[in-house]
């Protein structure tokens, strides 16, 4: 950086001119033009795989652009990594968490300096982290580990990070995603306040229309690598957003609601789960769900979610506590699934449902791979039949894939999960189990899945939906439960679920 | 008691002796290995690195005639190696493990490939302080005769278990081994701090084997070493990676190597064998008591290869 000029004091705005990405053959950016005014909240929308992330990168230095310039504070400056970028004071928070789970606070933020002493002086460290604290607009306990911590406040301590090493533009990427409602307006209200104090410019890359509406003052809109549309939010209803994100593309119609619950056909009584570091994950935890009835669980990720939905899909052993289907004790085995006509929609489906190597019309089969009309006697296999069925589903489920016997890995999310949807509600469904089902999926997946789901419950199906996605839930369930440090704290039925009261549940209060 | 009858004394007593003498090489090789899993790499090859560092030992100590030498020279054939592995291992779609299996086949053989000349010379050996000046009991005497790398060892474990808390290198080295990602986003490079680790690690247990050749047992030949390396390994999973509980582990399986020879010097001679294997049965029991399929190991670095 020596011989260039500092970025002038106070807050500063960016500009990307005529970005174009191209990874051999495939072009993610196609001249594609961003400005954030100094001093604005700028959101970027888009679908997965839109070219944000890409376009971010671009920007932050991970990725040199094939084509296009980066103006900081209105001037032209080579980005070539990300340490540049950080010179000129900008500064990114990731999706993922960049602090590390097994330190402290105080040791990830000091860790974040450029300049981290040979030996590390706690005290007076500690001391100076204390009066920056003060200056701030929320707090961090410094001495707690992170992995201690909740996921708002891990966002909390990310963005104080920034802030912490003198950051002025910030580019935060879905920085909501693991955040309550009432935690992600308590941050973004604060980060709106200091954009408007004139110390800080926000870049936000979202899906999240609300949060768009509350706190962007412009947003960009990107489609399949293009520019799709921007404009100031005052002038734009979620509509015309939505429109712009999607293009023209047709969504699947979702069925309405009909029919009545009927008789319990899944019950989980008492039961405990432990962690994989050995922790009580599901405590005494007892739920029914009912045929012809979606129950949705409500809940900040990591309060046992997942290990729930692991111990009904076999995955993981009980501690204690009993689960019944259709009345019959219930320990997830192969056998037993096929009795009870059990399906299984899990969270990343391509890890938790598919063998990532093996081909689409496999992985399609893989339930009844053995027996007629894929197997004759139990072990010997006839592919064609493997490739009829696939094919058929193929075409029923809208899965993009060259051929059936494309290694289902080489499939975008959206169509590994149509796969997994072809395969575990291709047939008749008493109980369905389903874990994120839309995480990270395009409009139109999302439509489908969504269609998919009312429809098995209309058609009789016991449905238990574990989501973190409020909106999701309130859309599909019958009956809502929220989730709070592995046990049900809070019951409603959905149509009359007050979003306050459920956020104040999955909070803990 | 001048005569040294103490009766069944001795075996206790040579069983200090022993933790004090047999877990020197743990005690090099587990820190070292501390060092490079709190990286996020295994370096299971430090079998081989030790029976290198245990032959380039004796090798220099024989040419140059001075013991300190040749720790120096194991200590940088160690450093070598280790360097080797990360190279290797910062390869894309390397497996840590496999390399370091083929590093310690590579290794031991390399060593008695060399070392061949060496198993008859007789090399300067390192110098013992003696602990037992104020003892006239021949057993205390020699229990208490402790050689200098000991206490440095002894030494090094409180300043590896401040460095990893205080210093930007213990910080670094953290963050490599418990989030890559979250170094790379700050600018780090996570395969130059894995690469200084292994080599740090390397460097030490060359040290622990020039201990072996250079003082006890104290020559060279290729049954120097009993697994000790591979043994260091499982210990620092024992100790939680830990370097202080390093230490006391390292003194435990030393007690438990000494436990055979010390029975057997006062008469106990039914099931010698069993008792020699005394540290084996102690790494099987601790890995059996330490570890469930159900939950995942505490304090293991997150991104290790056997905890990913």
């Amino acid at each position: 950086m020596i011989g260039e000029d500092p970025t002038p004091a106070g807050a500063f705005g960016v500009e990307a001119i005529a970005m174009t990405m191209r990874f051999g053959a495939f072009t993610a950016l196609d001249n594609v033009e961003l400005k954030v005014r100094p001093g604005s909240f700028h959101a970027l929308l888009g679908e997965n795989g839109a070219g944000k992330s890409t376009l971010v990168k671009c920007i932050m230095g991970y990725y040199r652009p094939t084509e296009g310039d980066v103006l900081i504070a209105e001037r032209e400056r080579a980005i070539s990594n990300p340490k540049d970028a950080h010179a000129f004071g900008l500064g990114m928070v990731y999706q993922h968490f960049t602090l590390v789970p097994a330190m402290t606070v105080a040791e990830n933020l000091v860790l974040a300096r450029d300049d981290v002493p040979a030996v590390v002086n706690w005290a007076k460290e500690k001391q100076e982290l204390e009066a920056f604290l003060s200056r701030m607009p929320f707090r961090v306990p410094l001495d707690a580990k992170v992995s201690d911590i909740s996921a708002g406040e891990r966002q909390k301590c990310e963005i104080l990070k920034q802030l912490y090493l003198k950051r002025r533009f910030l580019i935060l990427d879905e920085p909501t995603s693991v955040l309550t409602p009432a935690e992600a307006d308590e941050v973004l209200g604060m980060l709106r306040k200091m954009v408007e104090a004139g110390e800080l410019t926000i870049l936000m890359i979202t899906h999240k229309f609300r949060e768009v509406m509350a706190f962007a003052d412009e947003v960009t809109i990107l489609r399949r690598g293009k520019l799709a549309g921007r404009g100031k939010v005052s002038e734009l209803t979620p509509d015309d957003m939505a429109r712009m994100m999607i293009g023209a593309e047709q969504l699947t119609v979702q069925p309405s609601r009909t029919g009545e619950a009927g008789k319990i056909r899944l019950e989980v009584e008492k039961l405990v789960a432990r962690d994989d570091a050995g922790g009580l994950a599901v405590q005494d935890l007892s739920l029914t769900v009912r045929a012809g009835e979606i129950v949705g669980i409500a809940g900040v990720s990591g309060n046992g979610q997942r290990q729930l939905v692991e111990v009904l899909a076999g995955q993981r052993e009980a501690e204690s506590g009993a689960v019944r289907v259709s009345g019959a004790p219930y320990s997830a085995s192969r056998e037993e699934m096929r009795r009870h006509k059990m399906s299984l929609l899990p969270e990343e489906p391509l890890k938790n449902a598919c063998v990532g190597g093996m081909s689409v019309a496999d992985n399609i089969a893989l339930r009844e791979f053995d027996r007629a009309p894929f197997a004759s006697g139990g072990w010997w296999l006839n592919k064609s039949a493997f490739r009829k069925d696939a094919t058929s589903k193929i075409n029923r489920y809208k899965i993009k894939t060259r051929t059936p016997d494309t290694p289902i890995s080489a499939l975008s999310g959206g169509n590994v999960q149509r796969a997994v949807l072809a395969r575990e509600l291709g047939h008749d469904v008493e109980v369905l189990i389903a874990a994120n089902p839309c995480f990270g999926l395009d409009f139109a997946a999302v439509a489908q899945i969504h269609a998919e789901i009312m429809a098995a419950r209309n058609r009789g199906a016991a449905v238990l939906l574990v989501s973190e996605d409020l909106d999701e839930l309130l859309e599909l369930s019958d009956r809502l439960v929220v989730m709070f440090h592995g046990q049900l704290v809070y019951e409603t039925r959905a149509g009359e679920a007050d979003l306050t009261e459920i956020g104040r549940h999955m909070a803990g209060h | 008691m001048a005569d040294g009858n103490i009766g069944l004394w001795t075996v206790p007593l040579a069983v200090l002796g022993g933790a004090i003498r047999v877990s020197t090489p743990f005690l090099f090789v587990s820190l070292g290995e501390c060092i490079t899993e709190r990286s996020g790499r295994i370096n299971l090859g430090l079998e081989g690195t030790l029976v290198m560092g245990a032959m380039s030992a004796y090798g220099i100590s024989y040419l140059s005639g001075s013991p300190w030498l040749g720790v120096l020279a194991a200590g940088l054939t160690g450093a070598l190696l280790g360097a080797l592995h990360a190279g290797i291992c910062s390869l894309p779609r390397v497996n840590d493990v496999a390399v370091g299996i083929s590093l310690m086949l590579f290794g031991t053989g390399l060593a008695f490939f060399l070392g061949k000349p060496l198993i008859e010379p007789t090399a300067a050996r390192l110098p013992a302080i003696d602990f037992g000046w104020w003892s006239d009991v021949p057993q205390v005497r020699a229990a208490l005769r402790i050689n200098v790398l000991f206490l440095i060892g002894v030494a090094l474990a409180p300043i590896l278990f401040w460095a990893f808390k205080t210093t930007r290198w213990g910080l670094l080295i953290r963050t490599a081994g418990e989030s890559a990602d979250a170094a790379r986003a700050m600018g780090h490079s996570v395969l130059a701090i894995r690469l200084r680790a292994t080599m740090a690690g390397g460097f030490l247990a060359g040290i622990g084997g020039s201990f072996l050749s250079l003082f006890y047992p104290g020559s060279w030949n290729e049954g120097l070493s009993s697994g000790q390396g591979i043994t260091a390994v499982a210990l620092v999973i024992f100790a939680r990676w830990d370097p202080m509980l390093c230490l006391w582990a390292s003194l435990a399986f030393g007690g438990a190597a000494a436990l055979g020879p010390a029975l057997q010097s006062v008469g106990v001679t039914s099931g010698y064998h069993l008792f020699n294997a005394a540290p084996y049965i102690l790494t099987l029991l601790i890995m059996i008591i330490t570890c469930s399929p159900k939950r995942t190991l505490s304090g293991a670095p997150a991104e290790l290869s056997i905890t990913r």
